[in-house]
């Protein structure tokens, strides 16, 4: 079987990296914030960005223009089928000696291509609090904008937007879901094939599964830390169990999967499945605005909560335009673009910001924004359960294709 | 710089990213890529891709579904040109093959999908009335573990492509006098040409058919829309590793592409020995001369089915029309309750972008290949250099490889020289298989050159530069822009090259097509789609309408 042989092998190598900054002693990271957008003016930046999802490339769309018209700065959204691509190629610069002119300028990450990114040292940083914006980020509030699935971001990574698993069902079809993984199994084996998930591969096809194993798992808090043989073999065990008994019920009886979330809602829309996994809790009242799921789906949480995480950006140390990265990375975090992906109609992510700091203008344009009945209100989301270490999500995507893929 | 010299480069041209390409991909195979700490030989690169799950099912599926596309085409296209080619069905299938080879496969692929799924438009315009399903039927028909509808959909684009290359090789035989006496000798229509033309025209088919069979066996746009994926084909797998944060894949994925060259090699071998071993049997059925073969139900069955796939491409790129165009579209609705211009609206502008860089790739390299190859062939004439088979197997060869077993090879390199993502490097590695293309479209009208025309022009004192410009050019206009669009096509439906050469950082229509494939909104995906399979077309109608234009007033230049 194929290792993956050095990046999230172990527990050791987050240790030395810790609290040490990357490319601290970058002239850039000292220029003046008004000299910095000055210097970035007409500079034309490479944005990698997962790319499945039409309405989040709408919103990068939104983005570039507003960089073009404030700053002068032209974005391209490099289109990337999985973020691992912009990771290899940012690797694949640095062992050709390409330590400046790299062409990835801004990438949006988090998890393990995040870790992998800070473990080779390939991040330029800290950069967070050199943006103006970073100072409205609820450090306190969403502590996910600071510490990305355990490993502590230390300002290499700047947060753009907040996500938390919902579940959505057709509740013309299903009006009373099943509300925890156990339920799950049970409700798929009265209603085969009505339920599926996104290939492990992707993440969220892990997230499913990771979901699963923050209720099964014998001890939970175990997961906190990077995957041992010991921590392990109880914990998947008890997922691989539950999921034996589960994938046989699933739609196509577990031989096909979707290949990402979004390919999920026009299974949902035909009448395939009732009942989905989702990162965007607006996902339902979003899609059904824009005629991709019936009007009767809705969102829901488990009963005893759902990982939450953050989104991020980050510049990688050889990337050719920082200055134009730092400029797009503050203006994702501005207010204005906060509440415009906010927007239900647009994205429906929730702000990474801090409402009660915000001047009473900016938290105006939060509060002007609609709430749909689709959407679960703050109070149902509930607090969001962390994400495990990455190395958990990188074990169950190998564990999972060397089970199940024959 | 001589013209001499041209052909010279054009082969240095094509042949130096190629075996830079797979000197860069043979390295890593066995352990060597310093970059990335592979320092010494080892076979640890093939233990570890032979111990990666699902490989064997992989391999499997490869090979079978590479070659069933190829034989089957193969089969279908003799069959009907065995079966109609005294009848007015042949005319008009002609005339009903080039929008579709201008199509390029991931369209005709993303389309072909919309129909077949279980939700997909032939269900749904047969739902519920004859079907009784109010919900799409749980049933696997795209990306099917057996790669049946991967199958059909490389059926879709490589019988057209056999049909003309046999047509093409039909205009070199003299087929009409040889079937003429094979008739009135007793033989049947179907018989006459199986034994009479058939094995004249293998010769000519036989490197278009392993062209289709290398294809067939190593596509990966196509198969990551119909092919399975849990485990897809070994090249859709090897893409796969290629793109992992995971450097250390690179070395399995190296040994993988190799293994992909090693598997076209072999199944070319098998269709050679296969060949081989049907050259004395065919022999001694032609020679014991039992006559017979009226064949009507084969014509009508060749005839039909082959009307069934032209259906199956119109129908599929109709598909993608009506998706883009769609409001809300629920199954079993047979088209959608209200019609919109929203997605057009939405993705106005993010499809400027792709738009105008498939435009400017198409158009670089099928200028620069024109050029070269009208050089070459100007060359040839001149210089008299005959045109060996050795060029022509060089001209095969991109076309034979794997683009896999070179195209990762040569991204090192360019990552080497920082020519990764430049445009240059994406229009050089659409040359590769735009060349080919053009070559093949354009030399035989350049041979068929009337000589009393040249020997008029060098009479009346005309020097070779202006024969070159002021005879040879405008005589072949036609084919030259035929010629060009056929480039112009590949070139927009190149997936992998652009993908490699462009360090994803050039995004084409045909990038965006399979990036939004795997999940993104139907209509939206339908748009992107619908404009890659528009442009070749455009162009296509413009090398049709131009030369009609140019010489309307020549009587003797005019369609015959």
């Amino acid at each position: 079987m194929i290792r993956r042989r050095h990046l999230l092998g172990g527990a050791a190598p987050l240790a030395a990296t810790r609290a040490r900054a990357q490319t601290p002693a970058d002239p850039l990271l000292a220029l003046p914030w008004a000299e910095i957008v000055n210097r970035a003016r007409g500079q034309r930046m490479f944005f990698n960005a997962w790319a499945g999802d039409d309405r989040t490339n709408a919103f990068i769309a939104w983005a570039g223009e507003q960089a073009r018209a404030r700053h002068g700065i032209t974005v391209t959204h490099v289109r990337l089928r999985d973020t691992a691509e912009a990771v290899a190629r940012v690797i694949a610069e640095k062992s050709a000696g390409r330590d400046e002119g790299g062409s990835v300028d801004l990438v949006w990450i988090n998890g393990p291509n995040f870790l992998a990114m800070k473990e080779q040292r390939l991040l330029f940083g800290p950069v967070l609090d050199r943006l103006p914006n970073a100072h409205f980020v609820d450090r306190a509030g969403k502590p996910s904008t600071v510490i990305d699935f355990t490993v502590p971001v230390e300002g290499l990574a700047v947060p753009w937007r907040m996500a938390q698993v919902v579940f959505i069902h057709d509740s013309a079809r299903l009006p009373a879901p099943p509300r925890s993984m156990q339920a799950v199994l049970d409700w798929a084996r009265a209603n085969p094939g009505r339920l599926t998930h996104p290939n492990a591969r992707n993440f969220m096809g892990v997230t499913f599964l990771k979901q699963a194993l923050l209720e099964l798992a014998p001890d939970a808090a175990l997961l906190q830390s990077p995957v041992t043989e010991g921590a392990q073999r109880p914990a998947l065990a008890a997922l691989w169990d539950w999921y034996d008994a589960l994938r046989p019920n699933l739609w196509r009886r577990g031989t096909q999967f979707p290949e990402n979330g979004p390919a999920q809602r026009p299974l949902m829309m035909d009448g395939e499945i009732d009942l989905f996994i989702s990162f965007n809790p607006s996902e339902a009242a979003t899609a059904i605005a824009n005629g991709q799921l019936p009007d009767t789906a809705r969102s829901y949480v488990l009963e005893r909560g759902t990982i939450g995480n953050t989104s991020f950006v980050a510049i990688p140390y050889n990337a050719a335009n920082k200055l134009a990265a730092m400029v797009l990375a503050d203006l994702l975090l501005s207010p204005e673009a906060q509440a415009h992906a906010q927007d239900p109609r647009v994205l429906g992510n929730f702000t990474v910001l801090d409402l009660a700091a915000l001047a009473p203008a900016d938290r105006a344009r939060f509060e002007a924004l609609p709430r749909p009945a689709a959407t679960p209100s703050n109070t149902e989301l509930g607090r969001p359960l962390l994400e495990p270490h990455p190395s958990w999500m990188t074990r169950i995507t190998t564990e999972w294709e060397r089970r199940y893929v024959r | 710089m001589t013209l001499r010299a041209v052909p010279a480069l054009t082969i240095a041209l094509l042949l130096l990213p190629i075996g830079a390409g797979l000197l860069g991909t043979l390295l890593p195979a066995f352990g060597l890529l310093p970059a990335i700490g592979g320092q010494a030989l080892s076979l640890e690169p093939w233990r570890s891709l032979f111990e990666a799950p699902g490989l064997g099912t992989a391999i499997r599926l490869s090979v079978s579904t590479g070659l069933a596309a190829t034989l089957l085409s193969l089969a279908l296209v003799l069959g009907f040109c065995a079966a109609a080619h005294d009848t007015r069905s042949f005319g008009r299938m002609q005339a009903a093959l080039a929008p579709i080879l201008a199509t390029p496969h991931a369209a005709l692929a993303i389309g072909f999908a919309f129909l077949i799924a279980p939700s997909g438009w032939i269900l749904r315009l047969l739902s519920p009335w004859a079907t009784g399903w109010d919900r799409p039927p749980d049933l696997v028909t795209v990306q099917d573990p057996l790669g049946i509808a991967l199958v059909l959909g490389l059926c879709l684009k490589e019988v057209p492509y056999l049909l003309l290359m046999t047509l093409a090789a039909l205009a070199q035989v003299r087929a009409a006098p040889a079937l003429a006496v094979a008739r009135t000798l007793g033989y049947g229509p179907v018989l006459a040409w199986l034994k009479v033309v058939a094995p004249q025209l293998w010769p000519q088919l036989r490197l278009p058919v392993y062209a289709v069979l290398a294809f067939s066996l190593s596509v990966v746009d196509v198969a990551l829309v119909l092919g399975p994926s849990n485990p897809p084909t070994l090249a859709v797998m090897v893409v796969r590793w290629f793109a992992d944060r995971d450097v250390a894949l690179w070395f399995p994925a190296a040994a993988g592409a190799l293994l992909q060259a090693g598997i076209v090699a072999g199944a070319i071998a098998l269709v050679f020995g296969i060949e081989r071993l049907a050259r004395p049997i065919g022999r001694s059925w032609i020679f014991a001369g039992r006559r017979g073969g009226e064949g009507a139900w084969l014509a009508r069955g060749a005839s039909v089915l082959l009307a069934l796939i032209l259906a199956a491409s119109l129908l599929a790129i109709l598909a993608l029309a009506v998706w883009s165009f769609s409001g809300i579209w629920r199954f079993p609705d047979a088209l959608p309750q209200a019609w919109s211009l929203a997605t057009w609206r939405a993705q106005g502008q993010a499809l400027a972008a792709p738009i105008a860089a498939t435009l400017g790739l198409a158009s670089a390299s099928t200028l620069l290949a024109l050029v070269l190859v009208l050089l070459c062939l100007e060359a040839e004439s001149r210089f008299a250099l005959p045109p060996g088979r050795g060029a022509t197997l060089i001209l095969y060869l991109p076309l034979l490889l794997p683009q896999i077993a070179f195209l990762f090879g040569l991204q090192v390199v360019l990552v080497r020289l920082r020519l990764d993502g430049m445009a240059v490097a994406v229009v050089w590695a659409h040359l590769l298989f735009v060349l080919p293309y053009v070559y093949l479209s354009l030399a035989d009208p350049w041979r068929a050159l009337d000589p009393r025309m040249l020997r008029a022009a060098v009479a009346l004192g005309a020097g070779p530069w202006r024969c070159f410009l002021a005879v040879k050019l405008p005589l072949l206009l036609r084919p030259m822009l035929a010629a060009a669009a056929v480039g112009f096509a590949v070139s927009v439906s190149l997936y992998l090259p652009t993908l490699f050469a462009g360090a994803g950082r050039i995004a084409t229509l045909t990038t965006e097509a399979i990036t939004l494939a795997a999940g993104s909104d139907r209509r939206v995906l339908g748009a992107y789609a619908l404009v890659q399979a528009v442009l070749p077309l455009l162009v296509y109608g413009t090398a049709i309408a131009l030369p009609a234009w140019h010489h309307r007033n020549r009587a003797g230049m005019s369609v015959r």
